[in-house]
């Protein structure tokens, strides 16, 4: 299984030299197996993949973890979906109200947008999903609701030979003694137990999540603390804060690593980092 | 293992941070977490009992009405909650630690989640004001 990182950030985009380290798009991953494509959520950086797109191609899958704006924003903006000949499969998280079809709508329509849903040249089909086990290609793909605002799954998907885990938001620390209970009691524990690699949520630093509870992120360190309990190989922290800039996430990571080891790998995600699991 | 559905877990962690007595139970009516002023009640700490199957820690509770009469489980809000996935309210009497009978006010919620299933349920204890 190979990975693609092509947004990062978290909540909205950031440009400028000051970002373009670890990148200002927001949140998109790309992920291939046998000559078949997935796209984790349609952030700002699900534009970048327009300069890589085949013509030729006949499928795209894009699984969406949420509907928060910095999570498809680019799928307004994705070549695909305007290629007639192009078979595209969305993913949603369900909600106790609308439809997927509804809530999609309420972006890709006016005045927020001047191409109506129904619209879109593209054979497009949505998929409503929950605590869901479904298969693409060669993709055994598990999806569960987690903790986040509003309806929001995490991902697990596996080929057989690799698993990669996908949770860019996530707050598994929410509650007085969550992060030190039983695993049975940790949000997000299935979908990312004995992963080769994690992407998760690691927006805040310790001190900044003490007065942002609630609002549906991990600190750096709950985000560790939750690969270790779920006992992943490699964690890549991600939805970096779009008012930190490349010295500060540096800084940042240093201190943190000053201060805890931990027996797997983990570093900061990058746009555009390529990682290889098999 | 398992984790539980998250709306299991919120339930437990808000449970966790309120000082009034919460009881979370599965479908089946067995105790999965009780918080510390429940702890009060059941006369056992969570640490240490962890989870109790619903023929344990339902002999735990003598319910009885203003007379002295037994209540069948069938009559209690969490039973009926489990039963019909709907929320109850009921006002009895329970044989305190000490030995003597104390009137308590029940208030019981099913945990539906997103995608419309039955969880489990949530029984919430008051002492009863009399009012």
């Amino acid at each position: 299984m190979k990975i693609k990182l092509w947004g990062v950030r978290g909540s909205v985009t950031t440009t400028g030299p000051e970002t373009a380290f670890y990148g200002g798009n927001t949140s998109c991953v790309e992920v291939w197996e046998d000559g078949w494509q997935l796209v984790f959520d349609g952030g700002s950086g699900l534009q970048k993949l327009n300069a890589f797109y085949q013509p030729g191609s006949k499928r795209i899958d894009i699984l969406l973890t949420h509907l928060h704006m910095d999570h498809i924003q680019g799928l307004g903006f994705f070549r695909a979906l305007f290629d007639p000949g192009m078979e595209v499969h969305i993913w949603g998280p369900a909600s106790s109200s609308q439809t997927l079809y509804a809530r999609l709508s309420r972006y890709l329509s006016p005045p927020l947008f001047p191409v109506l849903i129904r619209e879109l040249p593209c054979k497009l089909t949505l998929h409503e999903i929950a605590n869901s086990s479904f298969t693409i290609g060669p993709f055994s793909i598990q999806s569960q609701y987690i903790i986040h605002p509003g309806p929001t799954v995490g991902f697990r998907v596996s080929t057989g030979k690799s698993v990669f885990t996908f949770i860019p938001d996530h707050e598994p620390a929410l509650g007085e003694k969550a992060m030190t209970l039983d695993m049975k009691w940790l949000s997000g524990y299935d979908l990312a137990a004995g992963a080769d690699l994690l992407l998760h949520d690691a927006q805040y630093t310790a001190t900044e999540y003490k007065i942002k509870k609630g609002w549906g992120h991990s600190s750096i360190n709950d985000a560790a603390l939750f690969a270790s309990m779920a006992d992943v190989k490699h964690v890549l922290f991600a939805h970096h804060d779009p008012f930190r800039s490349d010295d500060q996430l540096n800084e940042i990571f240093t201190e943190f690593t000053n201060d805890h080891s931990y027996s797997f790998k983990n570093e900061l995600a990058r746009e555009g980092m390529e990682i290889n699991l098999d | 293992m398992s984790a539980y559905d998250i709306e299991i877990i919120l339930n437990r962690q808000l449970a966790d941070c309120l000082s009034i007595p919460v009881f979370i139970t599965d479908t089946n009516g067995n105790l999965i977490f009780y918080n510390e002023p429940a702890e009060g009640i059941l006369g056992k700490r969570f640490e240490e009992t962890g989870e109790m199957p619903v023929s344990e820690w339902s002999t735990e509770f003598k319910p009885v009405d203003v007379d002295g009469n037994v209540l069948p489980p069938e009559e209690l809000p969490l039973v009926k909650t489990l039963r019909d996935a709907s929320p109850y309210h009921k006002s009895f009497w329970i044989e305190s630690l000490q030995g003597k009978n104390q009137e308590i006010s029940v208030t019981s919620y099913p945990i539906i989640g997103r995608t419309g299933k039955m969880l489990g349920a949530v029984a919430i204890f008051w002492k009863s004001t009399g009012v």
